[in-house]
């Protein structure tokens, strides 16, 4: 076998100083995470309310016998929908038609933003009611709709917070529990009409000037737009689940009502879609059931409801997703945010360094899903976990979210393999491979690297690595390796023993 | 019974006191233990870093090297973990991976296999323990470390708070995200403070690095020791020499 250029030292490069580049492009996961840990009075109210949730699902979860059970058949259902896709989004497509729901197919955000926008103007409307949903801010609708000179109305409080605040779609915005009391006040006096001056940063009282202002809104407006949980094959009709009830509100007032999801939404039967009610509420909310649960069979022909109904079903990568290795695993998450408040990198960093509306740990794996692993951002996420696997315990459909992290892991080794110059991680990566391949070769490796840790310590401690393991000494120490590893002792041990 | 020791690479370079304090408790119970001198690395760091191809090499050599054994210990719980739950994945590739014997951690070795909770341990020392997040077994739940730390005479066994957390090592994360990671382990170290401990034990001297580098930094009055060290301590000698 050839010797690499590297033999002595297999970290040899490693310690090159400046030997980090950086790539062109987004911002990497760690050089967002850096600005948000300065962000000291987020990460204190995350943590906060990581602590009361993880409490209430904790105690959701104990009130449930079988809850092992229970998430054993949510797996499985969310396994039978994805594994036989294909067909039961054309049975969910032919059922929901012959209500009078009209199913649209979107492979792109530029379709779904196409046929929304066609949709609302079609009807005339100037305005039109959004609900929170991931699947709206990943495809951009708001914006379109504002574009083709129709008013998109949040209609979640938290999103209402967003958008007035005129946040990023990357925005904190998941839970207003989660917002900044004292920034959410503000920013619901400067914008509410008819907000009281002397408005408290009390979170009921804020959720009460908000609501006045939504209800209004979710009256007045013939175009609802909603996400959905999810998609029942067999009958063709959309489930949605909230605390608040303003979709409900909304979509029952409305003459239209727009459901935008992704393909991924789909269970297979009525029966799936009851074990998969009751895990998901226990893990989002850790109630039995959340307060809101809507389904919507198609157009109401006696006028209590909407009149038309459109359901667009978004590919956008999700069946790119379910091609790549562990990406069906990955798709089962029916977006619960449970393993979110249970990682401790998500506490620390909050949803921003993820970079796209699927944050925490299953976002770190769904985005480069989705996206690809071209990009620095996205190249960056599946290393962006200690892989200590709460998340996996905590999932109410079993998805094992280090593992599909390791496969992405490997994936974007993989692409890199094929750049003409290798990154000086690979180049120490292989020679440390080459390396430990032969004892005696590792044995003579660990002594150089022992001498050179030994003069760089002061009084058994290293306090300063070079290059790029100087990240390590940036904020801990090392202790000095001992002169004889475990490997030399024994060694001598045994040659003293005779043996 | 033919029992391996496998030595993780951060414990034989930086805590060799871990190995041979193994050692000493595992002959001092009576069991024989062999040390495969061929052995090298099981392939994990390479594995979580994403490179797959590399780390099946090295584990069909980890396979080949004990495959004479018919149990292997180790003081590395995520060692451990990587042989039995990655391995098995690698063998539907490569049949030579398939040849590696089971692979016990430490703690389950001696309270599954040689049944012994009391192990004979003196250490009269105020100790907390740092659950490995990457064990074989869900760290959240196993009781087998703190059965056998309640059972070593003179020592007190304090509660950490939020006691399935993890340190904030994670491999590669430590240093591609070191902000992250030090702003896990400074909220472990106050978890750590307030517990009481003098002691913090674990086992894997992979999170035991980063909370015993937090610690050095910081001049911490907590000491970070391995598990074997502290069970292989006694009235009559203290634990082969070796603090960190
Ligand atoms: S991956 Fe996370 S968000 Fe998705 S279902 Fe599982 S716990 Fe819920």
């Amino acid at each position: 076998m050839p010797r690499p250029t590297h033999q002595r030292l297999p970290w040899a490069q490693l310690l090159r100083r400046g030997a980090e580049r950086r790539p062109p492009g987004p911002p990497r996961f760690a050089d967002v995470a850096r600005e948000t840990l300065e962000d000291t009075r987020s990460r204190r109210l995350r943590a906060e309310a990581g602590a009361r949730l993880r409490a209430r699902r904790a105690r959701g979860r104990a009130e449930e016998p079988a809850w092992e059970a229970m998430r054993a058949e949510a797996g499985e259902a969310r396994e039978r929908a994805l594994a036989d896709l294909e067909h039961h989004l054309l049975s969910f497509e032919k059922a929901a038609e012959t209500r009078g729901t009209r199913v649209h197919w979107a492979r792109d955000p530029a379709e779904v933003r196409g046929i929304v926008t066609d949709l609302v103007v079609g009807t005339g409307a100037r305005d039109a009611v959004l609900t929170s949903s991931a699947t709206l801010r990943e495809t951009g609708v708001a914006r379109a709709l504002a574009g083709a000179g129709v008013r998109p109305h949040e209609s979640a409080l938290a999103d209402l917070i967003a958008a007035l605040a005129d946040d990023p779609p990357t925005a904190e915005s998941r839970a207003s529990g989660r917002h900044d009391r004292a920034r959410a006040r503000e920013t619901l006096l400067r914008h509410l009409p008819g907000a009281p001056s002397d408005l408290p940063d009390d979170p009921v009282v804020l959720v009460e000037a908000a609501r006045d202002h939504l209800r209004d809104r979710l009256l007045e407006t013939a175009v609802a737009i909603t996400g959905a949980n999810f998609l029942v094959a067999e009958t063709g009709s959309v489930v949605l689940m909230e605390t608040e009830g303003n979709a409900r509100m909304a979509a029952t007032s409305a003459d239209t009502l727009i459901v935008v999801a992704g393909i991924d939404k789909i269970v297979a039967s009525r029966s799936d879609l009851g074990v998969l009610l009751r895990t998901w509420s226990r893990s989002a909310t850790g109630d039995p059931l959340v307060p809101v649960v809507t389904e919507w069979g198609g157009p109401d022909r006696d006028g209590d409801g909407p009149r038309d109904v459109h359901v667009v079903l978004v590919d956008a990568g999700r069946s790119r997703a379910l091609a790549a290795p562990a990406g069906r695993d990955a798709l089962r998450c029916v977006h619960c945010t449970a393993c979110l408040d249970v990682c401790p990198v998500f506490e620390r960093v909050g949803a921003r360094p993820y970079g796209s509306v699927r944050p925490g740990p299953i976002g770190a794996a769904l985005t480069p899903l989705l996206e690809g692993t071209a990009t620095a951002r996205t190249a960056s996420l599946p290393f962006a976990s200690t892989l200590c696997g709460a998340c996996a315990d905590v999932c109410p459909v079993g998805v094992d979210v280090p593992e599909v992290l390791l496969e992405l892991r490997a994936r974007v080794v993989d692409e890199r393999r094929a750049n003409p110059v290798p990154t000086p991680e690979s180049v120490a990566m292989r020679s440390a491979e080459w390396v430990l391949g032969d004892e005696r070769r590792y044995a003579a490796a660990q002594a150089t690297a022992i001498r050179w840790a030994r003069l760089l310590a002061r009084a058994g401690r290293i306090r300063r690595l070079p290059g790029l393991l100087g990240r390590w000494t940036e904020a801990r120490d090392l202790p000095a390796p001992p002169t004889e590893p475990f490997r030399a002792w024994w060694r001598r041990r045994r040659a003293a023993d005779g043996r | 019974m033919r029992i391996g020791l496998f030595v993780a690479c951060v414990t034989d370079s930086l805590f060799p006191a871990t190995a041979r304090a193994t050692l000493h408790l595992l002959e001092r119970l009576g069991h024989q233990v062999l040390f495969p001198q061929g052995q090298t690395c099981c392939g994990q760091v390479h594995h979580t870093s994403g490179y797959r191809r590399e780390a099946m090499t090295l584990a069909a050599r980890f396979a080949d090297v004990f495959s004479g054994c018919d149990l292997v210990v180790t003081p590395s719980a995520s060692c451990a973990a990587m042989v039995r739950r990655a391995y098995p994945r690698f063998a539907t590739r490569d049949p030579a991976v398939a040849r590696a014997p089971r692979v016990l951690e430490l703690t389950e070795f001696l309270v599954d296999v040689a049944d012994t909770v009391d192990v004979g341990a003196y250490f009269p020392y105020r100790v907390t323990y740092q659950p490995t997040c990457q064990a074989p077994r869900s760290p959240r739940g196993d009781e087998r470390p703190l059965r056998l730390l309640r059972a070593v005479r003179g020592l007190e066994l304090v509660e950490l708070p939020r006691a399935g957390e993890c340190c904030g090592f994670g491999g590669a994360f430590a240093w591609k995200n070191a902000d992250t990671s030090v702003a896990i382990v400074a909220d472990r170290l106050r978890d750590i403070g307030q517990s009481g401990a003098e002691v913090v034990c674990a086992s894997d001297d992979a999170c035991l690095t980063q909370i015993s580098g937090a610690l050095s930094r910081l001049r911490g009055a907590v000491r970070a020791l391995h598990i074997a060290e502290v069970l292989a301590a006694t009235e009559a000698g203290p634990a082969p020499a070796g603090g960190r």
